[in-house]
């Protein structure tokens, strides 16, 4: 299809309704990267699953991703993807969207390229509330550098070379953070709970406006001991998930292993002011005018 | 005696609306035939800064600054010295001093400048305070020789936002010109009868340029507010929605460039204005768009640098890193605005290359085009819309970085069915999968390489003018100095030619060469401290005679006279690139 800038007219459907789909129509021949046992894969497995039971069509959604391992995933699916630079993936798929709004559009990474090096992005796109899906695959390391604390690593973890004493420096909690920058939709979900992670994945995909799921997804590797959060994960203790105020008590309450959706508040997506001009020559020969003496 | 020509300065401080001013009087000029140039020049203030005002009128286009200045009016004394470099003065230039208990300036003093008293700031307040740029529009434009209906009907058009204070400033204007009427022969500023056909278009660098990228087929921007790029963008926001595009103000520039790169990736063609620090910011990922073949156009708005630098003057310091600021082997490519007439056709340019060649264009522009306004001749535009290589649908697997002849593979946009891919930052096959293999690293390099160096630029590369063995090669907005130069010396019986570089990357080298057949003296003149251009220039060309470098760094803007001194100074010896001082 060839778009015109911004066509908010369908052309096409997003999805096809009469066609079975599987979530391996979604996967690539790829082989990932990740290690054996690493979260990731469970995360992939369910955004796929979740793509098939939207029945979207495979070229109608844009995987974009910054740097790190779970940037790595667009390679290993059979979707349109953009693997860009650290940090950036949420620019990049704000971007599309605007230009684009006829796909659906997902971004996804690790929790040093969407709260440390991109935190900015996160924080705009969370206000800025353009509508597409934000996937954290949160293992609180920086696996491909080779185990390095991350903005969510506890402030004693003191595996890494680079922090022999532990950051010192209290975790961020993601949650929190999307819910002061004015994020809409906030939920957590968990590798080790596919069907659930399934789940928040397609409500994200379909509110209307910035979604961001938090995926905890283990580090085998760097991070063996995360093997205990199966463990620890439980359902999200809330009675009212869409009062800021309410839910801000209650993100403060969690141990950060609650799962399930956490804040859910309906409004406007941002899209752009503008018109769909009848004659682009003649709207162009107007703002010529503008010169002429 | 009317000239051909007049250069006049207006400076003020606190407000007091000399920009104003110019405006009024450059429409006037250019509604009675006459061409003109308006200059501004500000301090580091957000309000009520000193402010300058730098006119130019004449017969002819004029694109330039000339050597001096006739006239400078002051409505102000207070901090002149911040200005008083920008504003050369001779004994043939009329200082008109516009504050009843205002001394002359040293500088004027200085100069043998004719010091003439006008109480402008009086004049002004018998009416009410405050209406003395108001008031010196009208004593001009009567001094010009404008007809007072003209001068009258832009006042009208001027304040058709502020109906409240038009009958104030008809007022003022009737004061100005009358006190010209009293004494006709005080200043000697007439210019001469615009004989010739005159001017069409008014426009400053900043439309020119976002008018050049729209026509061209731009359909999405994301910025960051930076001076003095800002003004690419406000036109923009307004007209681009017009269009059906969008524009987003970004939270940096590092998601500006990205923005853009999404939106490209989905094959609607993007743009982004900045200035230095901006630009240093989207290095990383103008990269990004090198290795993913993502088109885009960097419009670059330079001013003085490093560093914050000074935000407000132009310099041309930023061709090095448009040229050498990306990690890794990058070909990219860069062009540069002529002249604010040029900003539309290469700016229209650079998204069609952007677009044709999957790749980034940095196109430079610098503050003294961006916050010009000119009367001119409507110029070139760049006609046709852009046209990137689409992928056909096929049943094969779709190979997004195939090896082609051109180097040029096909693109398929989201929504092409069966032709998914991910672009990828990360070194790939044909396919995109990433690969470190060493075959794979060699063969993208080299593709990514030859579809730039194997393109026929056609003759956009360069505006050449004129013929002789005196040659000048220059880029951007020293172009229209370097021609204004060659000007002068063709007439006083040394041909010249100008040799003015649009397209600095890749460089053409033969094309120059061939340019450069005959030459003798060759003087190459560019607005940075570091002789940035004669150091590209060099790592690539063997000057066929001696090559002198013009190397003067801004705030102050290169003029004519530099040039002409530089390029008849022979006895300089060869192949010595020699700095002038910016004191």
């Amino acid at each position: 299809m060839s778009p015109t800038a911004n066509s908010t007219d369908t052309k096409i459907p997003l999805s096809d309704t009469t066609v079975t789909r599987k979530p391996k129509d979604y996967k690539s021949s790829v082989s990932p990267i990740w290690c054996a046992g690493c979260g990731h894969y469970s995360v992939l497995a369910a955004l796929t699953r979740a793509l098939a039971e939207l029945k979207l069509m495979p070229e109608n959604v844009a995987v974009i991703s910054g740097i790190g391992c779970s940037s790595r995933l667009p390679a290993y699916t059979r979707l349109f993807g953009f693997h860009g630079v650290h940090g950036r993936a949420l620019p990049v798929a704000a971007g599309l969207k605007v230009a684009r709004p006829d796909l659906t559009v997902i971004a996804v990474g690790g929790d040093g390229d969407g709260f440390s090096i991109g935190g900015n992005h996160f924080l705009h796109a969370c206000r800025r509330n353009i509508n597409f899906t934000y996937i954290a695959m949160d293992n609180e390391v920086y696996g491909m550098t080779k185990g390095q604390a991350s903005p969510t690593t506890p402030s004693d973890w003191d595996h890494s070379k680079l922090t022999p004493h532990g950051t010192g420096i209290p975790a961020l909690q993601p949650a929190s953070l999307a819910l002061g920058a004015g994020a809409g939709f906030i939920s957590r979900g968990y590798f080790g709970d596919p069907k659930q992670l399934t789940n928040l994945i397609i409500d994200a995909i379909q509110y209307e406006g910035f979604s961001f799921v938090q995926a905890l997804s283990q580090c085998v590797t760097f991070v063996p001991e995360q093997k205990h959060w199966k463990e620890r994960v439980h359902p999200f203790n809330s009675n009212d998930i869409s009062d800021p105020a309410h839910t801000a008590a209650d993100i403060q309450r969690d141990d950060g292993f609650g799962l399930g959706q956490i804040y859910r508040h309906e409004r406007p997506a941002w899209v752009p002011t503008h018109h769909d001009p009848d004659n682009t020559k003649s709207t162009l020969e107007v703002m010529e005018k503008t010169f002429c003496i | 005696m009317s000239s051909a020509s007049v250069s006049i300065a207006i400076a003020g401080y606190g407000g007091t609306g000399v920009i104003t001013t110019g405006q009024l009087l450059l429409t006037a000029c250019t509604k009675s035939g006459y061409f003109g140039l308006a200059q501004r020049s500000f301090g580091p203030q957000i309000r009520g800064g000193e402010s300058l005002s730098l006119l130019r009128f004449s017969t002819q286009q004029v694109l330039s600054a000339d050597d001096t200045y006739k006239l400078l009016v002051l409505l102000d004394t207070d901090h002149v010295d911040r200005f008083s470099a920008e504003v050369p003065l001779d004994k043939n230039s009329l200082v008109v001093i516009g504050k009843n208990d205002a001394g002359v300036p040293d500088f004027v003093e200085k100069s043998g400048a004719q010091v003439i008293h006008i109480p402008l700031e009086k004049l002004a307040s018998e009416t009410s305070d405050g209406g003395e740029n108001i008031v010196t529009a009208g004593l001009l434009a009567c001094y010009l020789g404008i007809e007072k209906s003209v001068i009258r009907t832009v006042l009208n058009d001027h304040f058709k936002e502020k109906p409240s204070l038009l009958e104030q400033a008809k007022q003022w204007l009737e004061t100005g010109w009358n006190c010209a009427i009293s004494a006709p022969d005080r200043l000697d500023i007439a210019l001469s009868d615009a004989t010739q056909k005159g001017p069409n278009w008014l426009v400053n660098g900043s439309e020119a340029c976002g008018y050049g990228a729209l026509k061209a087929g731009i359909r999405f921007v994301a910025a960051y507010p930076i001076t003095p790029a800002s003004g690419v963008l406000e036109w923009l926001a307004p007209n681009i929605e017009e269009l059906g595009g969008s524009l987003i103000q970004a939270e940096d520039e590092l998601a500006s460039i990205n923005m853009i790169i999404g939106a490209s990736f989905g094959g609607i063609p993007s743009l982004t204005a900045t200035s230095g620090p901006g630009l240093a910011l989207m290095s990383e990922s103008i990269g990004l768009a090198v290795a993913s073949e993502t088109p885009l156009v960097i419009v670059n708005v330079m001013r003085g640098g490093p560093s914050t630098g000074i935000p407000t003057k132009s310099e041309q310091s930023d061709l090095n890193i448009a040229l050498h600021g990306l990690h890794g082997d990058a070909p990219h490519l860069v062009t540069a605005m002529l002249s604010i007439a040029d900003s539309a056709f290469t700016t229209g340019w650079s998204v069609f290359l952007a677009e044709h060649l999957q790749v980034p264009v940095i196109t430079l522009s610098d503050q003294s085009l961006a916050q010009s306004d000119a009367s001119i001749t409507q110029p070139d535009l760049w006609q046709l819309q852009p046209e990137r290589l689409t992928a056909p649908h096929s049943d094969a697997p779709y190979d997004r970085y195939a090896l082609t002849e051109s180097g040029i593979s096909p693109m398929s946009i989201p929504g092409d069915e069966d032709m998914m891919y991910v672009a990828d930052g990360l070194e790939h096959n044909a396919h995109g999968t990433p690969s470190a293999a060493s075959e794979m690293h060699a063969s993208q390099l080299s593709k990514r390489a030859h579809k730039l160096s194997d393109y026929d630029y056609g003759e956009y590369w360069a505006e050449i003018n004129g013929e002789g063995s005196h040659v000048i090669i220059c880029w951007g907005s020293v172009s229209s100095v370097a021609k204004e130069a060659a000007g002068r010396l063709t007439a006083s019986g040394t041909p010249c030619k100008v040799i003015a570089l649009r397209l600095l990357a890749p460089l053409q080298v033969d094309a120059i060469l061939a340019a450069l057949q005959g030459a003798e003296h060759i003087v190459v003149v560019e607005q940075s401290h570091g002789a940035q251009f004669m150091a590209w220039l060099r790592s690539h060309i063997d000057f066929p005679c001696s090559a002198k470098s013009l190397s003067i760094a801004g705030p102050l803007p290169i003029r004519p006279s530099h040039i002409i001194d530089s390029l008849m100074q022979t006895e300089s010896p060869a192949q010595e690139i020699e700095h002038v001082a910016n004191c």
